[in-house]
């Protein structure tokens, strides 16, 4: 079959799986907006947080990245459902982009809300002329965070100690993630006298890191499922 | 004579370095149930493994529903069900989610999806009931429901009876039985001799690796 047809069963799959389970929205969002509210008490400034506002909402999804990651394969390997996919001869590439696609859907709507609460808790502003590179920077970003998470979780989850292994891994792995969707996003809200213009060369080196782990991890999921 | 479901000859596959089927030869029919037996470490989970395409033979010849084992793996375990220790099930789906699934990994309709709901009795009173919910005997009809959907020919069980009570073992026999009447070939691996060879129309034995038909 199609992998293409399997990605979307899976990613399907997978966001029925959130329906029924309300993980995200009872977990994982009450998670982020705590860490939003517990940064804005840290730095009690409003001065400080307008301008920390974007590095400190992509360090929460980053966060909640690692939460919705661990949840995506416990479903997997809660009754051996992973490894049947794969004895059933399952494209693994298939079974990676699907679950990338399932985590990039929550991803998303976790950065709207997220987003919202930098508004309303920092006073942040978002002008007209960056939406598009707002938007743009929030599905780049999000396909590489995604991407890594899918890659690291289906390594992590066949290992014992995998609560502690995987933001060991992954963490690492995304800091270029929080670095360019930082500044992209700064760009785009004109944080500290930054403009639009300056925003798309990170822009671009997110779809590049995005490409990168999206290829790189549809080819290697396979084997490190299998291991 | 008809084409044989699974053809070893003198296959061998190791572990590491370890040669866990040492030669192994066996010939099984459309419509058998077969019960491996045999102490632990003999070969009987490897055996399974070689025959859904998971454990390579280096040596020998083995042929699966007509498709060859050393080269023919990855389309073997489209054909091939297997069910070990847990039920690869989505806990948080539902009976009926779980076998759409399962079925629409293969792409089978929805016609195809509901007559294996039926035919494993999970069509009516279970089918909007979370997995997650089930007796550990339900979740087994519905791992089984699930190779049905995806229309495996050969099953293949490694100790299938673990973990049921009396009566969920009882259901478990009867399945099975019902899915060797309608074609499906069936190989259990089980240290349970009583009760699986009771339900094995063959028992072979597994030791060092090697195969051998039981004697009665």
């Amino acid at each position: 079959m199609n992998a293409w047809r399997i990605a979307r069963l899976v990613a399907g799959k997978d966001l029925r799986i959130e329906w029924h389970s309300r993980v995200l929205t009872n977990q994982v969002l009450p998670f982020a907006g705590v860490t939003m509210v517990i940064f804005a008490f840290a730095l009690d400034s409003d001065a400080v947080l307008q301008r920390v506002a974007p590095g400190l909402v992509w360090l929460a999804t980053m966060f909640s990245l690692l939460v919705l990651v661990q949840r995506t394969f416990a479903v997997e390997t809660d009754d051996g459902a992973l490894d049947a996919l794969r004895v059933a001869g399952v494209d693994p590439r298939a079974i990676f982009l699907g679950k990338a696609t399932g985590l990039f859907v929550q991803l998303i709507v976790l950065e709207i809300v997220l987003l919202f609460a930098a508004v309303v808790l920092y006073g942040q502003t978002v002008p007209i002329g960056g939406v598009v590179l707002l938007v743009t920077t929030a599905i780049s970003a999000t396909c590489g965070l995604a991407a890594v998470g899918t890659l690291y979780g289906g390594l992590a989850a066949g290992f014992r100690g995998r609560e502690t292994l995987l933001p060991l891994l992954t963490l690492p792995a995304v800091a270029p993630v929080l670095i360019g969707a930082t500044r992209a996003v700064e760009a785009a809200l004109g944080t500290a006298g930054a403009v639009v213009s300056d925003g798309w060369s990170w822009v671009g080196l997110l779809c590049v890191f995005a490409v990168a782990f999206g290829v790189g991890g549809s080819l290697a999921f396979g084997p490190l499922i299998d291991e | 004579m008809s084409t044989p479901v699974v053809e070893l000859e003198e296959a061998v596959a190791v572990l590491g370095s370890f040669p866990a089927l040492a030669g192994a030869s066996i010939r099984i029919d459309e419509g058998d149930i077969v019960l491996l037996r045999g102490p632990n470490g003999a070969g009987k989970t490897t055996l399974l493994r070689v025959c859904a395409g998971l454990v390579p033979i280096v040596r020998g010849t083995g042929h699966v529903l007509g498709l060859d084992l050393t080269v023919d793996r990855d389309s073997i375990r489209r054909h091939v069900g297997v069910l070990g220790h847990q039920n690869g099930l989505y806990l948080d789906l539902t009976v009926g989610e779980n076998i759409r699934f399962w079925g629409a990994t293969v792409g089978a309709s929805g016609d195809e999806t509901q007559a294996a709901m039926v035919r494993l009795g999970v069509g009516e009173r279970l089918v909007d009931v979370p997995v997650r919910k089930l007796s550990a005997g339900q979740k087994r009809r519905t791992a089984l429901a699930c190779l049905v959907a995806r229309r495996a020919q050969l099953w293949l069980l490694d100790e299938p009876h673990a973990g049921l009570d009396a009566s969920a073992r009882d259901e478990l026999d009867h399945t099975l039985r019902q899915a060797s009447a309608s074609g499906a070939t069936i190989v259990v691996a089980s240290h349970e001799l009583e009760r699986a060879g009771s339900l094995a129309t063959r028992t072979v034995d597994v030791i060092a690796g090697r195969v051998h038909e039981a004697t009665p």
